[in-house]
C-alpha cells in the first residue's frame, strides 16, 4: 500500500505545480502572449493536420497494395531486390528526402506532400509484405486444401493474420510523417513548422512553443489514434493487444 | 546418498495454495539410481528441483553424503551436483569444450587440468574430441547434445546428480541406444543419482528404486521388481498398467531360475533312448541333442523317435532357440512365443549347455510374488511413514 | 555535373561537417548505449516498471525532433546552451533510449528459460549468468537496436542544423536559405549515403559481435 500513498501524494504534487505555475504565467503575462499566437496555431493546425492527411492516405492507398502485389509468388523475384531498395531507401533522413524533392519539384505544397507520400509509404510497404510473407504457411496449404482461391486467400487467411503488422508498420511510418510535417515549412508549405522555426530564427520562446507543443502533442494523439484503431480492427486471435 | 526428510514445496497460486511435494521422506544409497516415477503435476520434478534449490523448499532437509546441506552456500550446492535437464540447455555462445569444462572453471580448477577433462569426458561419452571440442552446440544432433549435457553434470565429478526427464526429448531408437550407454557409464562411475521420468518402462529400465509420487505425496518407494509384483494401491496398479507382469519380465534373468536338470541324448544314442529320455524328463514334443563339448547340436522330435529306427545323429531337426544366463526373462519369453516352445536349454558364457528354462518355471516364479503379497498386503515399505 | 564540380570544390567542408556529424551522433549515441543497456537490464527485474519506462521512451520518440528542440531551447536557455550542439545531443540521447532500452529488455527477457534454469542448475551466481549467458546472447538484438538508434538520429542531427548544431545539414538549410540546388543536393545526398554506409557498417559489426556458434539462430532475426 505504501506505493498507492506514494502514487497520492504524487498527484496532489503536480497539482499543486500547475496551480502555481498558472499563477506565475498569469502574473508575468507569458498567458497573454501565448493567446496571441492563438489564431495563428489554429490556421497552422489545419495546414498541418491537411499535409498529414493527403500525404498519409495517398501513402497508404498506394502502399498496402504495393506491398500485396510483391508479395505473390508470382512477383519473388522482383520483390526480394525491391525490399532491399525500399530498405536502403527507409534509411535516407527525411529532411534529405524532403530536399531532393524540393531540387526536383520545386517550393510550395506539392514537393512537400510528394517528400512526405515517399517517406511514409516506404515503411507501410515492408511492413505490409512482411506480414504477409509472415503468415504461417500451414495456414496457407491449409487454406488451399480446403479449396478456397487465390482471391479468397488473400481477404479470408492473409490479410487478417498480417493485419497487426501492417497496422504496426502504419503506425511507425505516420509517427515518422506527422514528425517530419513540421519541416515542410523549410520548403514552403506551411504549418506549425513556420512558428518553430521563425521562433529559433526570432529567438523567440513563446512563438517556438506555440508551434512545438501542439506539434508534440499532435503526434502523439496521432499515435495514439492509430494504436486504438489497430487494437479495434485487428481480429483478436491474431491480436497481441488483446491476449 | 541423498536423503530427503520431509521435504515440503508450497506454491501460492491466486487460487489458494497448493501443495506440491507433501512431507517427501526417502533416502537414496550411494551409488544407486532412483528413479522418480508419476503423472505430470505429482511432484516429482518439484522434489527433485528442491535438492538444488531451483526451487526453493518450503520446509525440510536435504541431507547428501550424510550432511545437511541447509547452511550451504546455494551455488557451492549446485556446483557439487550434476545437473541434466530434458531441454538439455547447452549454451550456444559456447563451444563444446567451453560447455563441459564450465563447472570446472567456475570451481577454480587450473586450464591444463580441465581441458584434460573435457578430453576424459568425451572418451567416456565415446565421442571423438578433436572432431567435437570446437563446434558449437547448433551444430550437433539431438542425441549427441543430450551426451554433452551429461558430460557437462559430470565433468567435475559430483558424488550426486540430478537428472530431470533427461532423455525425454530424443527419438526412441536413440534414446535406447543412450540410456544403455548411461547405464554402462554408472557402472564404472557408481554416482548417486535421482532422475525423474513419467515412462514407466524408463523407470523399470534405469532405476535401481522407483519412487511412485501422487498429488504431491511419495506413494511407494521400492526396487523396480517389488513395484511391479506388488503395487501399493489401486492407484500404482493403475499407473503401472495391466501389463505390469510382463514388465517384470524385463527385470528377472534367466540365471534366476534356470534349472540344471535337462535331459539330453548325444549323436551316438540310439532313438530308442532318445524316447526313453522324453518320456522321462516329461517333454512334451522333443529333446536336445549335444555333441562332445556339450554344445546344442539338435533337437530329437518325440513323433520321429517313436516311429523310426536308427540313431540320433541321423534323424534331427536344427535348435529352434537358445537363451544366455544373461538374457532376461522377456527375450526368452518372445523365443518360446515365436518357436511354439515350452521349454529352452540354456547356454553359459562358452556355449556349452547348463540347464534349461520352462514356461511353467516362469509363470511360477513370477506368480509367487503375486501369490505372496496376498498374504501380507497390508505392510507398508519401510521407506514410507504414514 | 555542376553539382559534382561543387562537390569536388568542397570536399574539405563536405569531410569536416560529415566528421562533425558522425562524431556528434556517436558520442550522443555512445552515452545512450552506456545508459540504455543497463537500464535495459535492470528492468527485466520488474515487469511494471519495465511497461512503464517503455511506455515513456515510446513517447519521446513519438516527438517530432523540431519540436523537442523547440521545447527544450528555452529552458536549456537558463544554463546558457539553448542553441548548438548541447540540445542536439541531449536529443540524441533521448531518442536512442527506446531502440535500446527496447532491445536490451527483449532480448535478455527472451533467453531460453532452459539455459537459464541449465545455468542456474550448474552454480552460476546471478552475475555470472549475466556475463557469461545472458549478455553474450543478447549482443546481436542490442547491437540492432544501437543501430536503429544511429540511423535514426543521422536523421535528427540534419535537422539539428537550424539550432546551430553544425554536421551534413548545414549544407541543407544554407541550400534552402540561399535557394542554392548544388549545397542542397550535396548535403541531401551526402547525410543519405552517410546514413546508408553507416547502417551497412553496423550490420557488418553485430555479425561479428553474434557469438559463433549462434549465427545461424542470428541470421533468422
Amino acid at each position: 500500500m505504501p506505493i498507492r500513498s506514494m502514487r497520492g501524494a504524487l498527484k496532489a504534487l503536480v497539482l499543486v505545480a500547475i496551480f502555481f505555475a498558472g499563477v506565475w504565467s498569469q502574473s508575468s503575462g507569458v498567458i497573454d502572449d501565448f493567446i496571441w499566437y492563438l489564431p495563428d496555431v489554429q490556421y497552422l493546425a489545419v495546414q498541418h493536420i491537411w499535409l498529414t492527411l493527403m500525404s498519409g492516405s495517398l501513402a497508404i492507398l498506394v502502399a498496402i497494395p504495393l506491398g500485396i502485389v510483391l508479395s505473390r509468388p508470382s512477383m519473388a523475384r522482383v520483390a526480394e531486390s525491391l525490399m532491399q531498395i525500399l530498405n536502403v531507401g527507409t534509411t535516407i533522413p527525411t529532411l534529405a528526402v524532403l530536399a531532393l524533392s524540393m531540387s526536383f519539384l520545386g517550393i510550395g505544397t506539392v514537393p512537400a506532400v510528394f517528400g512526405l507520400f515517399v517517406a511514409t509509404l516506404l515503411p507501410i510497404t515492408r511492413n505490409t509484405y512482411a506480414g504477409l510473407k509472415g503468415v504461417n504457411p500451414a495456414l496457407m496449404e491449409a487454406a488451399a486444401g480446403i479449396g478456397m482461391s487465390p482471391m479468397q486467400r488473400l481477404f479470408k487467411v492473409e490479410l487478417p493474420n498480417a493485419l497487426y503488422v501492417i497496422f504496426a508498420g502504419m503506425r511507425t511510418a505516420l509517427t515518422i510523417n506527422v514528425g517530419t510535417v513540421p519541416l515542410a515549412f523549410l520548403i514552403g508549405a506551411g504549418g506549425l513548422g513556420e512558428l518553430i522555426f521563425t521562433g529559433i530564427d526570432l529567438y523567440d520562446p513563446v512563438m517556438m512553443l506555440s508551434g512545438a507543443i501542439p506539434t508534440a502533442l499532435l503526434a502523439i494523439v496521432v499515435d495514439a489514434l492509430i494504436a486504438t484503431i489497430a487494437f479495434l480492427v485487428v481480429p483478436r486471435g491474431v491480436n497481441p493487444g488483446r491476449a | 546418498m541423498i536423503r530427503l526428510d520431509s521435504l515440503t514445496k508450497v506454491f501460492d497460486t491466486p487460487k489458494g495454495a497448493v501443495v506440491a511435494a507433501d512431507h517427501i521422506d526417502m533416502e537414496v544409497p550411494e551409488g544407486e539410481i532412483c528413479v522418480l516415477l508419476g503423472p505430470s503435476g505429482c511432484g516429482k520434478t518439484t522434489t527433485l528441483k528442491m535438492i538444488n534449490r531451483i526451487v526453493k523448499p518450503t520446509s525440510g532437509k536435504v541431507f547428501i553424503n550424510g550432511d545437511d546441506t541447509t547452511g550451504l552456500d546455494t551455488q557451492t550446492l549446485r556446483r557439487n551436483i550434476g545437473y541434466v535437464i530434458q531441454q538439455i540447455g547447452l549454451f550456444p555462445n559456447m563451444t563444446i569444450e567451453e560447455n563441459i569444462t564450465i563447472v570446472p572453471k567456475l570451481l577454480g580448477w587450473d586450464k591444463a587440468k580441465y581441458k584434460a577433462r573435457a578430453r576424459e569426458m568425451m572418451a567416456m561419452i565415446a565421442l571423438e574430441p578433436d572432431a567435437f571440442l570446437k563446434r558449437f552446440p547448433s551444430e550437433l544432433s539431438g542425441g549427441q547434445q543430450q551426451r554433452i549435457g551429461v558430460a557437462r553434470a559430470l565433468a567435475a565429478d559430483p558424488p550426486v546428480m540430478l537428472m530431470d526427464e533427461p532423455f525425454g526429448a530424443i527419438d526412441p531408437i536413440n534414446r535406447a541406444v543412450i540410456q544403455d550407454e548411461f547405464l554402462k557409464m554408472q557402472q564404472a562411475l557408481n554416482k548417486t543419482i535421482m532422475f525423474v521420468s513419467h515412462d514407466i518402462d524408463e523407470a523399470i529400465k534405469m532405476g535401481d528404486r522407483v519412487a511412485v509420487f501422487r498429488e504431491g505425496k511419495l506413494v511407494q518407494y521400492s526396487t523396480p521388481d517389488d513395484l511391479l509384483a506388488a503395487p501399493k494401491n489401486a492407484f500404482v496398479e493403475s499407473f503401472l498398467g495391466e501389463d505390469r507382469a510382463l514388465k517384470r519380465l524385463n527385470l528377472v534373468k534367466v540365471r534366476e531360475i534356470v534349472t540344471d536338470e535337462i535331459g539330453t541324448v548325444t549323436p551316438s544314442d540310439t532313438l530308442e533312448t532318445a524316447l526313453a529320455k522324453i518320456d522321462n524328463y516329461g517333454y512334451q514334443n522333443a529333446i536336445l541333442m549335444v555333441n562332445d563339448r556339450k554344445q546344442p547340436a539338435g533337437i530329437v522330435s518325440r513323433s520321429v523317435a517313436r516311429t523310426t529306427k536308427g540313431y540320433c545323429r541321423d534323424h534331427f531337426q536344427t535348435v529352434p532357440a537358445v537363451v544366455g544366463l544373461d538374457d532376461d526373462l522377456r527375450k526368452a519369453a518372445s523365443l518360446m512365443f515365436a518357436h511354439d516352445q515350452t521349454w529352452l536349454p540354456c547356454v553359459n558364457d562358452e556355449g556349452t549347455v547348463c540347464g534349461q528354462i520352462t514356461q511353467r518355471a516362469m509363470t511360477s516364479h513370477l506368480g509367487a510374488r503375486y501369490r505372496a503379497r496376498q498374504g501380507d498386503d497390508r505392510t507398508p515399505s519401510p521407506a514410507i511413514k504414514e | 555535373m555542376e553539382i559534382l564540380l561543387y562537390a569536388l570544390d568542397s570536399a574539405g567542408l563536405l569531410l569536416s561537417r560529415t566528421l562533425e556529424h558522425i562524431a556528434l551522433v556517436g558520442v550522443a549515441v555512445g552515452i545512450a548505449t552506456l545508459t540504455g543497456v543497463p537500464i535495459g537490464i535492470a528492468i527485466t527485474k520488474n515487469e511494471r516498471l519495465a511497461q512503464g519506462v517503455l511506455y515513456l521512451a515510446s513517447i519521446i520518440v513519438t516527438i517530432p525532433s523540431i519540436a523537442l528542440f523547440g521545447i527544450m531551447i528555452p529552458v536549456l536557455s537558463l544554463i546558457g546552451h539553448g542553441i548548438g550542439y548541447v540540445p542536439a545531443v541531449i536529443a540524441v540521447l533521448l531518442y536512442s533510449q527506446l531502440p535500446i532500452i527496447r532491445n536490451t529488455y527483449t532480448a535478455i527477457n527472451n533467453v531460453n528459460p532452459a539455459l537459464r534454469e541449465a545455468a542456474r542448475g550448474i552454480g552460476m551466481s546471478p552475475n555470472q549468468r549475466l556475463r557469461l549467458v545472458e549478455i553474450p546472447l543478447a549482443i546481436p538484438v542490442i547491437m540492432a537496436g544501437v543501430r536503429t538508434a544511429v540511423v535514426l538520429n543521422i536523421g535528427v542531427m540534419a535537422i539539428a542544423a537550424y539550432i546551430g548544431a553544425g554536421g551534413l545539414g548545414t549544407f541543407i538549410s544554407r541550400g534552402i536559405s540561399q535557394s542554392d540546388p548544388r549545397q542542397l543536393i550535396v548535403g541531401a545526398i551526402a547525410v543519405s549515403v552517410l546514413a546508408i554506409i553507416v547502417d551497412y557498417s553496423l550490420l557488418y559489426v553485430q555479425k561479428r559481435l553474434t557469438p559463433k556458434g549462434m549465427s545461424r539462430q542470428a541470421a533468422a532475426t
